[in-house]
């Protein structure tokens, strides 16, 4: 294997190496990450005794391009894979590589890639470290623009599995019309109009001996998109045939979602509003597989992605299995020549979101289930409201204050049981304060209080930065409010990184606690850790 | 293990000599399709202005120093455009999720940067660009001057220092 990857590098390399020599327009890009912690046992905050007490993650991209030619490899390294992340890393390989050519109007790309068709409802191959995804095809695409404002694109492939391919074959066709482009009737300049329309397939071979299950899936999407002005209206719909699947618990229905979307904004005032509703829209190329693990499709999470730590301590994760849900925000930024829009510089956003259950009427035949369209389901899974407000008290000081109100169902967004609605209200205030020209010292205090689960949370973090270069960072996350007095743990860190140009060093020491991570509406268990971490990041 | 050996020091060898390269050329924008706010589509080998300095800045509506960093230079954009003639580029990585909300974010806070949508993150691959914010200064001749990635308070200056350096 190491064989083959050395001379593929090796021919790649010196290709390229021959090319940059001969004709300057030949580039060479990539990337380097790598993460490194050392772990010791911490009975107290549950950190398990890790044998290697070493673990690391790396990985660099290398992106080669001429013309319109593209090569680009990725190695990846997980000696052995950091907690939290699937121990199917382990190892060396170079699990990412493609070749793709711009001709004319036609790009043909052999190997792997990442693609999205509409919002994601039936296709979406993406890549995300953090979580330690990546569901890329390996196979060929085509993408042709046979004419301003078309473009069509078809795929087949297999899905990246750890450092194997999953058993199913997917395969996909996209369209996308830039109405404004080729009807000359659209004479109002302000309106722009996109239709769109896709269909994904998968094969996977029947291999049960009792039931007979569909060896093809195919799935369908149309979308529009409708801007005026400072007006954007989206929509799509996307519906699935029958997929007996493990997420689904082998039933015969089939699968649909609807996403409405619109917004409004002008200069110093915005508006979103968004609804959903999803039912039996999991869609992998493995009927069989679980968690994060080939799925084809993406559904989008109806809520807002926070930041402050405290605020993301119960996070929703979406649920294709069925959900209905809506969210909405309103951005403000006070007249410039009022005094809180002069002096204060006020920026004010208000939102929320809340997701419940879809209404299901239960069959004992191989539907499983019969669900209304319209009928909201009377278990909550979600409810988030937020007011953040950013001001300017002088040249030296600056604020943020956010506050939040959120119920969390822990048995369905965990698959627990017995925990029932997590009620929590949030407060952060988020300081900066500049001490001399570069120097900058930043404070957040966060504060969670809550009847239920683990208690009362307090934050404390500091930050102090020389710009452009240095950050020295120590925090203290402390579970005061614990119903068991022995948990009442204080989660303390220190962090410091330097970072310069395109690379960026970060060491630190500190206790992990137990908890989840999301990104994009998608989530991953990160088990309590105490150690020493390294993060390194480059690009060049 | 040899092996593994040979392979690390192949490798260190190239990457130096492609680092080396990679800093004489000119940077030509890879071709990714990404998005208007408005819905259109945008090639970006056809970012360009006029031969004067060009700054794209990666974030997202979910990223804290992004913001803070965007509100830093829209402090002072007028003055660098005046000055330097710099167009600000910003490219949201947001994907479906909450790619609804930058436009009412941008706009809402006023912003004029020429600002994007790269859904999927296929202009972020393809300028190998880990996490945000990130930011590329191209000078006038197209020539990649100067990367930075993640956000301190002042940051900004230096940006400045080096957009008049590169004006002269």
């Amino acid at each position: 294997m190491i064989k083959k990857v050395l001379v593929f590098v090796f021919l790649i390399f010196q290709t390229t190496h021959f090319f940059a020599q001969e004709n300057k327009s030949g580039q060479i890009h990539g990337n380097f990450g790598f993460v490194g912690q050392t772990y010791k046992e911490d009975s107290l905050i549950g950190a398990p005794f890790v044998a290697e007490k070493f673990l690391m993650n790396a990985y660099s991209n290398v992106l080669f391009t001429k013309g319109g030619f593209t090569a680009g490899v990725r190695f990846e390294t997980y000696l052995n894979a950091l907690e939290g992340y699937d121990k199917r890393y382990n190892g060396i390989a170079l699990p990412y590589r493609f070749i793709s050519y711009q001709h004319e109007k036609l790009n043909f790309l052999l190997g792997n890639f990442y693609e999205q068709f509409g919002n994601g409802l039936i296709l979406r191959t993406y890549e995300d470290k953090d979580l330690g995804i990546d569901n890329s095809l390996d196979g060929a695409r085509v993408i042709y623009q046979p004419i301003k404002g078309i473009t069509i694109k078809g795929l087949v492939g297999k899905q990246r599995f750890y450092y194997e391919h999953g058993p199913g074959i997917v395969r996909g066709i996209d369209g996308e019309f830039y109405l404004n482009d080729f009807l000359q009737k659209i004479s109002d300049k302000k309106l722009h109009v996109t239709l769109g329309g896709s269909f994904v397939s998968k094969f996977q071979p029947d291999d049960d001996p009792v039931y007979i299950l569909p060896e093809n899936v195919g799935a369908g999407a149309g979308r529009v998109s409708i801007s005026h002005g400072g007006f954007l209206f989206k929509s799509e719909y996307a519906y699935k045939s029958q997929d007996p699947s493990a997420d689904n618990g082998y039933i015969y229905k089939t699968g649909e979602a609807l996403l409405l979307s619109m917004n409004y904004s002008k200069k110093g005032f915005g508006l979103f509003l968004n609804a959903k509703r999803v039912d039996n829209m999991s869609f992998r190329s493995d009927r069989n597989a679980k968690l994060t693990d080939l799925n084809i499709n993406n559904i989008p999470a109806t809520a807002k992605t926070h930041t402050y730590a405290l605020a993301t301590l119960y996070p929703y994760a979406s649920q294709p299995n069925g959900e209905m849900g809506m969210q909405g925000e309103f951005n403000y930024r006070f007249n410039r020549n009022s005094f809180l829009g002069k002096k204060l510089r006020m920026f004010l956003t208000v939102g929320f979101s809340q997701v419940n259950s879809i209404k299901k009427t239960f069959l004992s035949d191989g539907d499983g289930y019969t669900s209304d369209f319209f009928e909201i389901g009377d278990e909550l899974y979600f409810r988030d409201i937020f007011v953040e407000l950013e001001m300017k008290f002088s040249k030296k000081m600056k604020g943020i204050f956010h506050a939040y109100h959120q119920e969390y169902n822990k048995d369905v967004l965990q698959g627990l049981s017995g925990y029932g609605i997590v009620k929590s209200n949030i407060f952060v205030a988020d300081i900066n304060y500049k001490l001399k020209p570069k120097h900058n010292l930043r404070t957040e205090l966060q504060l969670l209080t809550t009847k239920q689960d683990k208690g009362n949370w307090l934050m404390v973090l500091m930050e102090y930065s020389i710009a452009p270069h240095w950050f020295f960072t120590v925090f203290d996350m402390y579970n005061y409010g614990n119903p068991k007095p022995d948990k009442r743990i204080h989660y303390y860190s220190g962090n410091f990184a330097y970072s310069n140009k395109g690379t960026r060093i970060q060491l630190g020491y500190g206790r992990v606690w137990e908890g989840i991570i999301c990104v994009g509406g998608v989530c991953r268990n990160v088990p309590a850790s105490n150690g020493f971490t390294i993060n390194i990041t480059s690009s060049f | 293990m040899k092996n593994r050996y040979k392979l690390s020091t192949l490798l260190l060898i190239l990457l130096t000599t492609v680092y080396i390269q990679a800093q004489d050329n000119k940077f030509s924008f890879p071709s990714v399709n990404i998005k208007t706010l408005d819905g259109k589509t945008f090639n970006t080998s056809e970012i360009e202005n006029g031969g004067k300095p060009i700054l794209i800045s990666f974030w997202a509506t979910w990223c804290k120093p992004c913001i803070k960093e965007l509100i830093a230079y829209d402090d002072n954009y007028d003055d660098w455009q005046e000055e330097t003639g710099l167009k600000i580029i910003i490219i949201s990585i947001d994907d479906s999720k909450s790619v609804d909300r930058v436009a009412p974010f941008v706009n809402g806070r006023g912003w004029e940067y020429e600002s994007y949508l790269d859904e999927n993150s296929s202009f972020k691959r393809a300028m190998n660009v880990i996490n945000v914010p990130h930011s590329f200064l191209f000078d006038g001749n197209g020539k990649l001057i100067w990367q930075h990635t993640s956000y301190a308070e002042g940051d900004e200056d230096e940006l400045y220092e080096l957009l008049l350096q590169i004006s002269n």
